[in-house]
């Protein structure tokens, strides 16, 4: 069973947020990592970067194949996780201490279209 | 969409099921992927031994009076005097000179008998092929891959265990691209010094109940099962190609670099080779080559590759390296750009990233002599 954590939203795409203040937070969930394997390749977006909630912002890789990441907020990238550039492995680790990007939103109301952790629970065991 | 009930299982499933093997379409058959991950299964080839289930592999007997004749004619390579016991490697093309498929054949024990071992994904279409060029030539195709199952049995240490844990005393008397027969309770069975991992090794063809047999016993040995996942990344790095990525209908044997496998100056006679000849004497337009980027994003089939913002090739096949730990690829591309060293570009999502053209091999290869 893939590790989820109290208090975060979530998204059909299996990316999950945390909000600090004006920032949502932005990583891969358990289910996700779990589900590619042992991870390659971390392709991020640039600092600066506008997004939009919904688009493609970048993509992790296994051996085998690469897999969309999805904005689950529409905003502007303030910070990546470099260390993810040497280390991608760290999300295979523990996919919910190392986050991929934090995004300064611009409408966190994007986030109630989000799931909470019983609703994306729900998701995965029908996956 | 192939529904999983239309797939084929080969002989070794339930084992696969058993091993809790990550389980995936290939061919029409329902295949493992890997059984832990592909890494230490790429590993364990390249420093002591895995095997694979390769019963998905097609078994078609050619034999008659004219046998020689008909496969020489219907096959790149030249077989003409071939002897017993000897393996060689080469293409069916259609009249166009693409490639039907890439296949092995087995000059057999018996005068005017062969084997050609095809693709899965390519069996029917390979027969049906074959069985349409058997006009005027006295001889007789039989498809039999249903009743063989196959190990490959592959890394530096596949010799000590098919002697020492198998018992397969003269395998270690083959020579690369040969073979001998025996009987395994009282049915044939086949082994050749061949594989697919540029690596030593031997595949092993024998009915399914002994194919079942040797794979219990070379699992309770320690050799490592390996899937279909590292057996793409392992060809990859020894420059072997896929039928599909760099071979296809459409793609002659020239252009995928493998003009070597195609005797044009040998044999008068071969479908294909009056279209291989015209392509030689107007130039190729397109070549198959390797790129290595610099940055670690990964190509992979299907990307483009650009020069100044302009498409001149595709990715055929691509991956971060597991051996090397690089990035790289094979791509068609148009014949300007092929030249070792040159500049070019590979689109990965939204952006670009420079690379170098290279030799289509990114792995020394480790083969007996």
């Amino acid at each position: 069973m893939a590790k989820t954590v109290e208090g975060l939203y979530y998204s059909e795409s299996h990316e999950w947020v945390k909000v600090e203040g004006n920032v949502a937070v932005i990583g891969i969930t358990d289910f996700a990592q779990h589900a590619m394997g042992d991870l390659s390749y971390v392709d991020m977006p640039e600092v600066d970067d506008e997004l939009v909630a919904g688009e493609e912002f970048g993509a992790v890789e296994s051996v085998k194949a690469a897999s969309d990441l999805f904005c689950p907020v529409s905003g502007t990238v303030v910070e990546i996780n470099e260390a993810l550039e040497d280390a991608p492995e760290l999300l295979n680790e523990d996919a919910f201490a190392n986050w991929i990007m934090k995004v300064e939103m611009s409408d966190p109301s994007e986030l109630e279209a989000l799931m909470d952790v019983a609703a994306y629970e729900a998701m995965c065991a029908n996956e | 969409m192939i529904m999983e009930e239309n797939l084929l299982k080969t002989c070794l499933y339930d084992k696969h099921v058993a091993l809790g093997a990550l389980m995936s379409p290939f061919g029409g058959f329902i295949m493992p992927i890997q059984y832990t991950n592909i890494t230490d299964e790429h590993n364990a080839v390249r420093h002591r031994a895995g095997m694979f289930d390769v019963s998905h592999m097609g078994e078609i007997f050619v034999s008659g009076p004219d046998a020689e004749k008909y496969v020489n004619h219907v096959f790149s390579n030249n077989i003409e005097g071939m002897e017993d016991g000897k393996i060689l490697y080469g293409m069916m093309l259609n009249h166009e000179g693409g490639t039907v498929d890439d296949l092995l054949v087995y000059k057999e024990f018996e005068p005017d008998h062969y084997l050609l071992v095809v693709n899965a994904s390519n069996i029917a279409k390979d027969y049906d092929w074959l069985c349409a060029q058997t006009e005027g030539y006295d001889v007789k195709v039989v498809n039999a891959s249903d009743s063989w199952g196959q190990i490959a049995l592959q890394g530096p240490e596949a010799e000590k265990y098919a002697v020492g844990t198998l018992g397969l005393a003269p395998a270690a008397e083959l020579g690369f691209y040969t073979y001998y027969e025996a009987e395994h309770k009282g049915e044939r069975m086949i082994v050749s010094r061949t594989g697919y991992t540029g690596e030593d090794g031997f595949e092993i063809y024998a009915s399914h109940e002994a194919i079942n047999e040797m794979w219990d016993i070379l699992l309770d040995a320690g050799v490592v099962p390996c899937g279909l996942g590292c057996r793409d990344t392992l060809r990859f790095e020894a420059g072997l190609p896929l039928y599909g990525h760099e071979l296809a209908d459409d793609i002659t044997p020239l252009e995928a670099g493998l003009g070597m496998f195609a005797k044009v100056k040998d044999k008068s006679d071969f479908i294909g080779r009056d279209a291989l000849v015209a392509q030689k004497e107007a130039g190729l337009t397109r070549k198959s080559v390797g790129i290595e980027l610099q940055d670690k994003a990964i190509p992979r089939a299907g990307y483009p590759v650009e020069v100044d913002g302009v498409q001149v090739g595709v990715v055929t096949t691509g991956y971060r390296s597991i051996s090397t730990d690089r990035s790289v690829c094979v791509a068609l591309v148009d014949k300007a750009y092929t030249e070792l060293g040159t500049k070019v570009e590979i689109r990965i999502r939204k952006k670009v990233f420079p690379g170098i053209v290279t030799k289509r091999r990114f792995y020394e290869t480790n083969y007996k002599k």
